[in-house]
């Protein structure tokens, strides 16, 4: 599929509306794409930021090609230099599989296409009983798949060990994202949800208010299986793993402010007049995020009224690009450091 | 960063919240949740209802009520007021006896508890030894008599409940001097009765459960008279001049007993079975009255023939050859007749029969011919249908308030003109500063319209809905027709009827204008009606419309009910609300948000498929919207599909139950020893954890995605006159959002009126909102250029509010489960949040914009939402910027159907259901406060002809006592009151959460 449009040269814009506006030409708002163009010297390159599309639109003469790809079924391989000359070489490589076989080829993939799905957070302040994580939820494709229930758990107060209610992981949901990230597990005792204690909650407010962090969830835990924690400290490491901390540390509200800050990410959809859905922006109070606003909107206007097309464009389709796997190395089980002596509860 | 600091912490916000913020329960309207016990003081002229979860509430004339709370929570049995006095004292079923008194305190009465005291038998005894069954609370104000299971009757002195053990009548004294033949070692167990000799307070009469009677003397402690009657007692009655007296008993007879100096064991004068003769059910309590006339008034409860109307809840009344049995529609708890209580009047001379049946409050007029009934001022069966909805309207114009009353005194005629009855204290509470309606719709299709003004909740107005419809039950069959000669002769009588004739019928959404008079009315089968009031009955076609809101979705099967089945041809309807359109939603679902706009003449409804608009000026369908998910079976098969799972839950509450039932039976093995309580409690503590390990309940964790059940399930609907399009020119718009948190938004375009008839109303989609988190909507409204919610369709045309700022720019506030959201508009941007279920773990329920005026000022008054979360805590949060003011916690959280039913008003006040009959009615506002204030004076004793020994009970009593704090009492009462409720919520919750779908 191929199509032209024509772009001012002086005033290029950003990546972002750049993407928009190619989304748009194709008619594929929803997905997502990788793109690419040839320079002079016959190579691919990738255009995912201002700077390289800049350089892109630069280099354009008159006519700039840009390649579409699906991201799904990208081929990653296919950027770099030497790629559109090598690319007859792509189908020797597949006549010959043997020689593949002997040269792995070490993929690299781009910086932009890393997504973060889960992460351990805040290691430095939190007691190393307990381990802070980070769920990302990207759109609707891999559920969460975690369930919690009420329980009990034992706290070391002054007067002795007391038995005090507590909130519990109770199942993984086999391929969801908790189970894959490794990072819960059953039996986890969770003592924070976006910052915020349960201790004291029934289980239908935790449920809800993880349902409601359900685009950035952050909760804290007691994992139940403490010997894969890291050990940072010698002092700890001797008797006592559980420590008689009952609740965290004071450091708690400022890392609640910045959870805040972080998680502005999920933005509504607003449809206007049954066009295109787009991301409602924050109202700024400066006049000048507004002007820019508006300026992407003309643009739009701009290239529906149709401007002479002049760049060609390539939505490659190609089924038979090979498609590669992430070989994804759990850092975790390489830097543990197993203690025995770590009595868990 | 400013926004995340802790609020708080401006000391002038600070003061002024205290000037506008405070939150009291302050009264409950309606029924009360299961009586147990009912009094009456003929001297104060008060009734009392004790219930089995432990309150005890006092009514007088209207306005005056009290109410107070046994801390057991155990049933009332008994309630005695002390005669003359402003006490009364209750027997529970734990058999505990509580004194309370009416006392003043800063220009009020209020109720309180005294004493308490549980009757204790020397060490060893049986407890039935000691198990009160009888009470009698003598003239002299000074004693308790009390009959037991073990036929002793004990003397306790008031008000120390001190037990006088030397004037103990035992059962071997009152059998010393029993002839032998009767004699037998059970004839005395078991007080059934104990009545004081009306002219001589020395003498009481105690009938005992055998049948046997005597009349002992308490000057001289030995049995004056004995009545050797045969049959098993059920209750004594004397007549006025203490001459005779009356007994009935167990086969469903009564007999009359002479008594006179000649003859120490007399034989009954006559023996009745006013049934028979074939075999009765028992009369449990006679009155006899006496006339002027000379006929007496003979007025008994039961006695109805066992095998064909054993299962009637009767009282009959006989005068002369009339002879009524007034048939109730629940359970008969007791009753009293209101008569002279003049000492010196020579006759009963009975007014009015006051009957406490397990579901209503009746009132039978026995001066006026037919004895027809009162119409009770309070205690309304708010139940007499389910209540399925209920709507608050605010300061409703004279006007339209005349009207409505109107309809409803010519719905009325049937009903007595007596004053009423019950009339003791006074009520001193300032006027209601303002007239509002509650309307409630029921499950058997009707609306009734409530003066919810002041203290008393009292029904002015009822509407049917039924007429427009055909439905199965047959409109002429009337319970009331009386065949000629029909024996018993019954009569029903009562407004409960819990058995509706369809379920379709049920009413779910209403909305009302106060300036012009329309009435939207929406129901279980996607029925939507407009009604406008008329003055006259009248008789004319409804118009009909469908609204497919299906459209083009294909392939679906609605598996729910039908639509229901409309009346062909002019109807009649009597004065009142009239309908003159019906819109039917096709599938017929349950109607779940409704909106009506009385200026531009539209309505707009929704269901779990979609929203419509219709032109009820026009008569014609604008448009309709398909909010449906094509993967959504669940919505679109129906509400049966759904029984199944519910059934399945139903089963498992009740199998919960009955563990729990066992296992707190357990608990309370433990006699006092503390250690072995404690030790069961541990051991019961361990069970229950044990319990919970092996069957662990689980809640999923999953973001909300647009595939859930449901997402199309329209829950809000909207009206405003904004900016949608651009900033230059503003238009009528319709909002809706949906459970999967889309937001709709349809430009509309009203001609102006002089073309009203002639140009179509004309509708566009301007915007859809898509809220990421995809939580239920549950409000939406628009705030102008001064950040001010826009006025109600016509409150400006009436002058009653400022017209709407359309110069500055104007906000969107949508309300979802989880947030509050503010974006500008026309372009949609966002531009504030309150993310309370990410903070608090707790999601909206209900949410209205409220007045609150300050205390100290008249001049300062602000707009706030009122948001009840799913905890039952009420959260003010200010607008335009969504600062949490203050919290508190009204309803339990386990309490699903109280906090289902809430429904909030303009100023600051709100009413939810403690019960199926009764509405707890709470306040914000420190400035609107509707609550009971009432005195209770002890009228003069003029004439008493009683010997009293002393009476200086009186003044004690007056001698006012150092109390606490009124409204700290008020609250911890309240406290208790809530937690007595209800034991089968857990029931209601399983339910909910079945029918919401589930996690």
């Amino acid at each position: 599929e191929f199509r032209r449009f024509s772009l001012e040269r002086s005033k290029p814009g950003k990546f972002e509306e750049f993407y928009g506006l190619l989304q748009h030409v194709h008619k594929i708002p929803n997905v997502d794409v990788l793109v690419g163009y040839t320079d002079i010297h016959g190579d691919l390159l990738p255009i995912n930021n201002d700077d390289n599309y800049h350089k892109a639109v630069s280099t354009a003469n008159p006519l700039l090609r840009i390649f579409i790809q699906r991201k799904e079924d990208a081929d990653y391989s296919a950027f770099g230099t030497d790629t559109m000359t090598r690319k007859k070489n792509v189908l020797s490589n597949v006549l010959r599989p043997d020689n593949h076989k002997k040269k792995p080829h070490i993929v690299i993939s781009m910086p932009q296409d890393f997504r973060p799905v889960s992460s351990i957070i805040d290691v430095d302040i939190l007691p190393e009983t307990h381990r802070r994580v980070r769920l990302y939820k990207y759109g609707t494709d891999k559920p969460l798949g975690f369930y919690i229930r009420d329980g009990s758990s034992v706290r070391v107060t002054p007067h002795g060990l007391e038995k005090v209610p507590g909130i519990f992981i109770s199942r993984l949901v086999p391929g969801g994202l908790a189970q894959s990230t490794g990072l819960l597990a059953v039996n986890d005792e969770v003592l924070e949800v976006n910052g915020i204690e349960v201790s004291g909650k029934s289980l239908d407010q935790v449920t809800d208010m993880m349902i409601a962090n359900s685009r950035n969830l952050i909760i804290t835990v007691r994992p139940a299986n403490q010997r894969n924690n890291v050990v940072r400290n010698s002092r700890t490491s001797g008797s006592s793993g559980q420590s008689t901390e009952s609740s965290l540390p004071s450091s708690t509200p400022n890392i609640l402010a910045n959870f805040l800050q972080e998680e502005e990410s999920d933005e509504d959809i607003v449809i206007e007049d049954s066009g295109e859905p787009q991301q409602i922006p924050k109202a700024a109070p400066t006049s000048e995020s507004l002007e820019s606003l508006t300026q992407i909107e003309l643009l739009h206007e701009a290239t529906q009224n149709g401007f002479l097309p002049s760049d060609e464009m390539n939505l490659n389709h190609s089924a038979g690009s090979i498609s590669m796997e992430y070989e994804v190395q759990d850092p975790e089980h390489k830097s543990l450091e197993e203690d025995g002596t770590i009595i868990t509860l | 960063m400013r926004r995340f600091l802790r609020p708080g912490h401006d000391p002038v916000r600070e003061r002024l919240k205290r000037d506008l913020f405070q939150f009291n329960k302050t009264v409950e309207h309606g029924f009360p949740h299961q009586p147990s016990a009912l009094g009456y003081s003929p001297f104060l002229r008060l009734m009392a209802i004790g219930t089995r979860s432990g309150a005890i509430k006092l009514y007088g004339a209207p306005g005056v009520e009290f109410m107070g709370l046994h801390e057991e929570n155990n049933t009332v049995m008994q309630i005695h007021f002390i005669p003359d006095q402003c006490q009364l004292v209750t027997l529970l079923d734990d058999n505990s006896l509580h004194l309370w008194t009416l006392k003043q305190h800063s220009g009020t009465s209020e109720l309180r508890e005294e004493h308490r005291f549980t009757l204790k038998g020397p060490p060893g005894s049986p407890p039935s030894a000691t198990q009160i069954t009888a009470v009698l609370a003598h003239s002299s104000r000074e004693v308790l008599y009390l009959g037991t299971e073990s036929g002793n009757i004990f003397v306790v002195e008031l008000p120390s409940f001190r037990v006088l053990e030397d004037r103990t009548i035992t059962s071997e004294a009152v059998q010393q001097r029993l002839p032998e033949d009767y004699c037998n070692r059970r004839s005395c167990e078991l007080v059934e009765a104990l009545r004081e000799h009306p002219k001589n307070p020395d003498q009481i009469l105690i009938g005992y459960s055998r049948g046997f009677i005597v009349l002992w003397d308490l000057q001289n402690n030995k049995v004056t008279h004995h009545f050797l009657g045969s049959q098993q007692l059920e209750n004594l009655y004397w007549q006025r001049d203490g001459s005779k007296f009356i007994s009935c008993h167990y086969d469903g007879s009564y007999t009359q007993w002479p008594v006179s100096s000649d003859n120490r064991q007399p034989e009954p004068l006559e023996n009745i079975v006013p049934y028979g003769p074939f075999p009765c059910k028992a009369i449990s309590k006679i009155y006899w009255q006496t006339t002027k006339n000379g006929l007496p008034y003979i007025i008994f409860q039961g006695g109805m023939p066992r095998a064909s109307y054993g299962d009637r809840h009767s009282i009959s009344v006989v005068h002369g050859s009339q002879q009524t049995a007034f048939d109730f529609t629940s359970r008969v708890i007791d009753f009293f007749i209101i008569f002279s209580s003049e000492p010196t009047a020579e006759f009963d001379d009975p007014s009015a029969m006051v009957v406490l049946a397990e579901e209503e409050l009746v009132v039978i007029d026995l001066k006026t011919a037919g004895w027809p009934a009162v119409h009770p001022p309070y205690l309304a069966s708010l139940h007499c249908s389910a209540i399925t909805c209920s709507h608050h309207v605010s300061n409703i114009p004279l006007k339209l308030w005349e009207r409505i009353i109107s309809a409803g005194s010519k719905q009325n005629i049937h009903y007595s003109n007596m004053p009423w009855p019950i009339d003791g204290g006074t009520n001193i509470a300032p006027d209601p500063p303002q007239r509002d309606l509650l309307l409630t719709g029921h499950e058997d299709g009707t609306v009734r319209f409530w003066d919810a003004s002041g203290v008393c909740l009292h029904l002015l107005y009822k509407l049917s809905t039924v007429r427009v419809f055909l439905t199965d039950a047959d409109p002429n069959d009337n319970m009331n027709t009386l065949g000629e000669d029909e024996w018993p002769p019954l009569r029903k009588v009562g407004t409960f009827d819990p058995y509706s004739d369809d379920p379709r019928l049920g009413i779910q959404k209403i909305y009302l204008c106060k300036y012009s008079g329309y009435l939207a009315v929406a129901g279980t089968a996607g029925q939507v009606l407009v009604m406008e009031l008329n003055d006259e009955d009248a008789e004319h076609v409804v118009d009909h419309a469908e609204a497919d809101l299906l459209q083009d979705q294909e392939g679906y099967r609605w598996k729910g009910h039908e639509k229901l089945k409309t009346r062909d041809g002019p109807v009649r309807f009597e004065a009142g609300f009239q309908p003159f359109v019906l819109v039917q939603c096709q599938p017929p679902a349950v109607v779940t948000s409704l909106a009506l706009h009385s200026e531009w003449k539209l309505v707009a409804f929704g269901t779990s498929h979609g929203f419509g608009l219709f032109d009820h000026q026009q008569k014609r369908l604008v448009f309709v919207k398909c909010t449906l998910h094509p993967s959504d079976q669940l919505a679109l098969e129906g509400p049966l599909s759904r029984v199944k799972s519910l059934k399945k839950s139903l089963r498992q509450s009740f199998r919960r139950i009955r563990r729990s039932r066992v296992s707190s039976r357990k608990r309370r093995g433990g006699s006092g020893n503390t250690s072995e309580v404690q030790e069961a409690n541990a051991k019961f503590d361990q069970e229950a954890l044990q319990e919970m390990e092996l069957a662990p309940v689980q809640r999923k964790i999953e973001a909300r995605s647009a595939e859930d059940s449901f997402t199309g399930f329209v829950r809000t609907l909207y009206f405003a006159d904004t900016f949608l399009r651009d900033s230059s020119r503003h238009c009528p718009s319709l909002w809706a959002g949906t459970n999967g948190g889309t937001v709709y938004a349809f430009c509309l375009r009203v001609p102006p009126a002089e073309r009203r008839m002639d140009e179509p109303v004309r509708a566009e989609q301007a915007k859809e909102i898509q809220l990421m988190h995809r939580a239920p909507v549950v409000g939406i409204l628009v705030l102008d250029g001064r950040s001010t919610p826009l006025p109600e369709p016509l409150e400006v045309a009436h002058d009653l509010s400022k017209s709407p700022d359309m110069q500055g720019s104007h906000q969107l506030l949508v309300v979802s489960e989880e947030q509050f959201k503010v974006f500008t508009l026309p372009k949609v941007s966002s531009k504030l949040k309150l993310k309370l279920t990410a903070l608090e773990g707790c999601r909206v329920r209900k949410v209205t914009v409220a007045n609150f005026g300050s205390c100290k000022t008249d001049d300062y008054s602000e707009n706030d939402l009122a948001v009840l979360t799913n905890l039952g805590d009420i959260q003010i949060i200010s607008l335009p910027f969504l600062k949490l003011q203050i919290r508190y916690p009204c309803i339990r959280k386990e309490d699903v159907s109280g906090i289902a039913s809430c429904v909030f008003t303009k100023y600051g006040q709100g009413f939810y259901l403690i019960s199926p009959s009764e509405f707890e009615r709470f306040s914000l506002s420190t400035k609107w406060l509707v609550e009971p204030r009432c005195i209770v004076d002890l009228p003069e004793v003029t004439s008493n002809n009683h010997v009293h020994n002393k009476s200086g009970m009186e003044n004690a009593v007056r001698k006012s006592r150092s109390l606490g704090d009124y409204g700290e009492d008020e609250s911890k009462s309240g406290r208790l009151m809530e937690h007595a409720l209800l034991n089968d919520e857990k029931v209601l919750k399983e339910i909910q959460s079945t029918l919401e779908g589930g996690r």
